[in-house]
Formats: structure tokens, C-alpha cells, sequence
């Protein structure tokens, strides 16, 4: 147990050094959720009636695609350089590699998202429950890089991975990022408008993600070899 | 016990057609201590071969067994060198090192990356970033990342790629030192008869010749053997 933990530590600190180094994933997830926010304020028209309708959906757009950008780079900058047979000589247990991809990935998004929120507020002039808005992002960001992890690991073999990886991640997805906009919905306050009741969406949110997390640490090693 | 040894060893890549495998029914044996040179031409199956024993890809059918243990079963026994360096272009030399001798769980891993430095001729670069080093220097590192968990059995694949003239005698000197298992596979055959105690001949996946002992003088028959097999 304590050389797993022990290469799991190793693993994340190479993710995290590589990108606070590198600055590619944070830095273009950042400016893309920011233009995909400043379009959708553009196109829609929101007003107190649709507010709650809206917004989560909005929200989880642009976390969602965004996270496909920091996710498909993960493995593909691995295989493009070929240090993912670096890491496959190893004699360790591949789930730790899924687990620091998955923690490394994590972060970088709620990063994203730590850029994207008071733009979000701001943008469409939303009274928020943070610590509940928090919440629902938190959980709904640990089920997408959870999922998005495995898919990544298996259009990385591909070519046309950036195609690929969206295919085979958003259907899978459909109940996590379901589970998300309704807790992120209950999050949002509307003037004369009684909050949703979110509970059963937040345990749908916890249930899934757990067996995701646990499905995909089972598939992993299936996914990750080549050949 | 020999230190490798392929049974009946077929391979082939995903897509390829069964009728054309990468390698063919090899049937090989290394004993601990000896080098083994492995040549012949473009696509012959030297590459797939060393990806076997690695772990990094399956036999479809036949063994590849490392101290009579499946080679998947026992990567700590094993270093790699390969024309990729297997590095990260962010890390320093020093940072990618220890990164690979904790992954191995090798103790005291800084003291270790800086030992190997060192025995690369590489101290001084330690804390520069790899991915500003010379291609030559890549590969240097490359071979110490191959030792940091001091392998008993040493698999080289083309690691002469980019280096000099005077990078080769820290190569040959890793190599050659502590009675490690080899096998080379190298486009230049007077680097190769160097190191090498043997000499396998693979063409089209099959092993289609083989040399108990190996010397410098070996060359010049070797090279026509190599063209005929090229044009055959």
C-alpha cells in the first residue's frame, strides 16, 4: 500500500510540476471557458422567468468542454513524446497512473472553474448559494475527469483522438452532468422562486461518481495498453 | 537459468495481418552475463522484439521469459534504452531521474540521479530542463534513466541515437560494466560488435542466423550478409 501511495505521489507531482511549467491546459481552458461565457451571455436573452432554466446548462457547457481540452491532453501529450511507454516499463500499478491523471486533471479544471465562476455570476447577474454551487461543481467536475480519464487513455491510441474522445465521453456523461445542472440549478437563487429540491440530485451526483471512478480504475489497465 | 529466453515467441501489431506477424516462432536464449547483438534489416522485428521483452506489447503466441519468469512479471529487472528517451522535455535531468528511481522505488533516489549524472558526464546539467538539452545529451540521460533501478538485464534499441564519437565510451562503459544481460540492436555494426559477446540475425521475424561468439573482424561478413538479406 505504501509503494502505491508512494508512486501515486510521484506521479501527481510530475502532472502538476509539468503543468505549472508547461501552462498549456489551465491557461487555454481558462481563456476558452471566459470567450464561451461572453458568447453565451451575447446569444441568450436572460431574464428572472428563464434564469433557472438556463444558467446551469450554460455553466456546465462550458465546463464541460473545456475539461475535454485539459482531458484529451493529458494521454496525448504522453504518447506524442513517447514518455507513456516511460511510465508503462514501470513496475507499479497502473491504477495509481489513472489516479494521478484523474487528480491532475481534476485540478486543472477546478482551476478552469475558479476563473470561469465570478465571470459566470457576473456575466448574468446571478445570485448564488456558493458553498452549494461549490458543491455541485466539485462533485460534477470529479465524475467528468473520472470518465474523461478513461476515454482519454483510449483515444490516445487513435488518431483522430480530439474527434474521438467527445464521442465516446458525452454519452457516457449524459447522467453525472444531468445529476450537475439540477444541483447547480438549486444553487442559483430567483427572486420569488423557491429553491429546488436537490438532495436525491446531489446522491445521484455522489452514486455516479463513485461507480464511475470505481468502473473506470477496473478498466483502466484494458484501456491503457497499445499493443 | 538463462537470463532471457523466447519460446516459440510470435508477435504482431494491432491490424497487421496474421499471415505476416512482426515476429515469427523465434526461439532465442541469452545466458546472464552474455550480450547478445540483434541486427538486420528495416522491419526484421529487432524493435518488436525488445518491445516483447519490455512489457510493452504481447506475444500472440509462444513465451518471453526473463530469469524464466514472464518479462510483464518482472520490469524491475529490466532497463530500457530506446531511440525515444522516454523524458519530459519540462523536467531537469536531475527531476527526471529521480522522478523514474521513485517510480522503481529505488532508496536515496537524488543521491542516485546524481551518481548517474555524473557517470554520463552530465553533473553540470543537472538543473537544466531536458528539453534544452542537445539531442546527443537527451540520450545520455536516457541511458542513465535506464539504470537508476540497476538493472540485471539491459535492453538497448538503437541507444546510439545522437550521440557523438565521445558519448559512446559512457555508453559501452554502462553497458559492458557489473556482467549485465544485453541485447543491442544498433544501425552501426562496428558499435555493436563492440559490445556484443553474440549475435542474432533476425529477417522478416524469423531468426535466420546466429553466431556463438563475435569480434570486430566479424563485420565486413556481416555486412554482406545483411545486404543480401535486404534484397531478398
Amino acid at each position: 500500500m505504501s509503494r502505491f501511495v508512494g508512486q501515486l505521489r510521484t506521479l501527481v507531482w510530475k502532472e502538476l510540476l509539468i503543468e505549472a511549467r508547461a501552462r498549456e491546459t489551465v491557461l487555454a481552458g481558462g481563456v476558452f471557458a471566459l470567450l464561451v461565457l461572453v458568447v453565451f451571455n451575447f446569444a441568450f436573452d436572460l431574464r428572472v422567468e428563464n434564469v433557472a432554466a438556463v444558467a446551469p446548462g450554460v455553466l456546465w457547457v462550458t465546463v464541460t468542454f473545456a475539461g475535454v481540452l485539459s482531458l484529451g491532453r493529458s494521454f496525448a501529450r504522453e504518447r506524442d513524446r513517447r514518455t507513456l511507454d516511460g511510465l508503462l516499463l514501470a513496475p507499479m500499478d497502473r491504477s495509481a497512473l489513472y489516479l494521478a491523471k484523474v487528480i491532475a486533471s481534476l485540478a486543472s479544471m477546478l482551476l478552469v472553474e475558479v476563473i470561469a465562476l465570478p465571470a459566470f455570476i457576473g456575466l448574468f447577474n446571478l445570485v448564488v448559494d456558493l458553498p452549494l454551487l461549490v458543491l455541485a461543481l466539485a462533485l460534477g467536475t470529479l465524475g467528468l475527469a473520472g470518465v474523461g480519464t478513461l476515454f482519454a487513455a483510449i483515444a490516445a491510441h487513435t488518431r483522430a483522438r480530439e474527434v474521438l474522445l467527445p464521442l465516446l465521453l458525452f454519452p457516457i456523461q449524459v447522467p453525472v452532468i444531468l445529476a450537475t445542472v439540477k444541483s447547480t440549478g438549486a444553487a442559483i437563487h430567483v427572486p420569488g422562486l423557491d429553491p429546488p429540491e436537490i438532495g436525491q440530485w446531489l446522491g445521484l451526483l455522489i452514486a455516479f461518481d463513485a461507480l464511475f471512478l470505481g468502473l473506470s480504475v477496473l478498466l483502466f489497465d484494458y484501456a491503457i495498453e497499445e499493443e | 537459468m538463462s537470463a532471457l529466453s523466447a519460446e516459440g515467441l510470435t508477435a504482431r501489431y494491432p491490424g497487421q495481418l496474421a499471415s505476416r506477424p512482426a515476429l515469427v516462432e523465434v526461439d532465442l536464449e541469452v545466458e546472464p552475463g552474455q550480450r547478445l547483438l540483434l541486427i538486420g534489416p528495416n522491419g526484421a522485428g529487432k524493435s518488436t522484439f525488445i518491445r516483447v521483452f519490455a512489457g510493452l506489447m504481447h506475444a500472440a503466441h509462444g513465451k518471453a521469459l526473463i530469469t524464466g519468469r514472464p518479462a510483464r512479471e518482472v520490469r524491475n529487472l529490466v532497463g530500457v534504452v530506446s531511440h525515444a528517451t522516454y523524458l519530459y522535455d519540462e523536467l531537469t535531468a536531475a527531476e527526471n531521474l529521480r522522478f523514474y528511481g521513485q517510480l522503481y522505488c529505488v532508496p536515496e533516489p537524488a543521491e542516485r540521479a546524481a551518481a548517474l549524472l555524473a557517470r554520463v558526464e552530465l553533473t553540470h546539467m543537472a538543473d537544466v530542463q531536458v528539453g534544452r538539452l542537445s539531442r546527443g545529451q537527451q540520450q545520455r540521460v536516457a541511458i542513465a534513466r535506464a539504470l537508476v533501478h540497476d538493472p540485471p538485464v539491459l535492453l538497448l534499441d538503437e541507444p546510439d541515437t545522437g550521440l557523438d564519437v565521445a558519448a559512446l565510451g559512457p555508453l559501452e562503459e554502462l553497458t559492458t560494466m557489473g556482467g549485465r544481460t544485453v541485447v543491442l540492436t544498433t544501425h552501426n555494426l562496428s558499435t555493436g560488435l563492440r559490445l556484443g559477446t553474440r549475435v542474432a540475425v533476425l529477417s522478416r521475424g524469423r531468426l535466420v542466423h546466429m553466431h556463438a561468439s563475435v569480434s570486430p573482424g566479424d563485420g565486413p561478413a556481416l555486412v554482406d550478409l545483411l545486404e543480401h538479406l535486404a534484397h531478398t
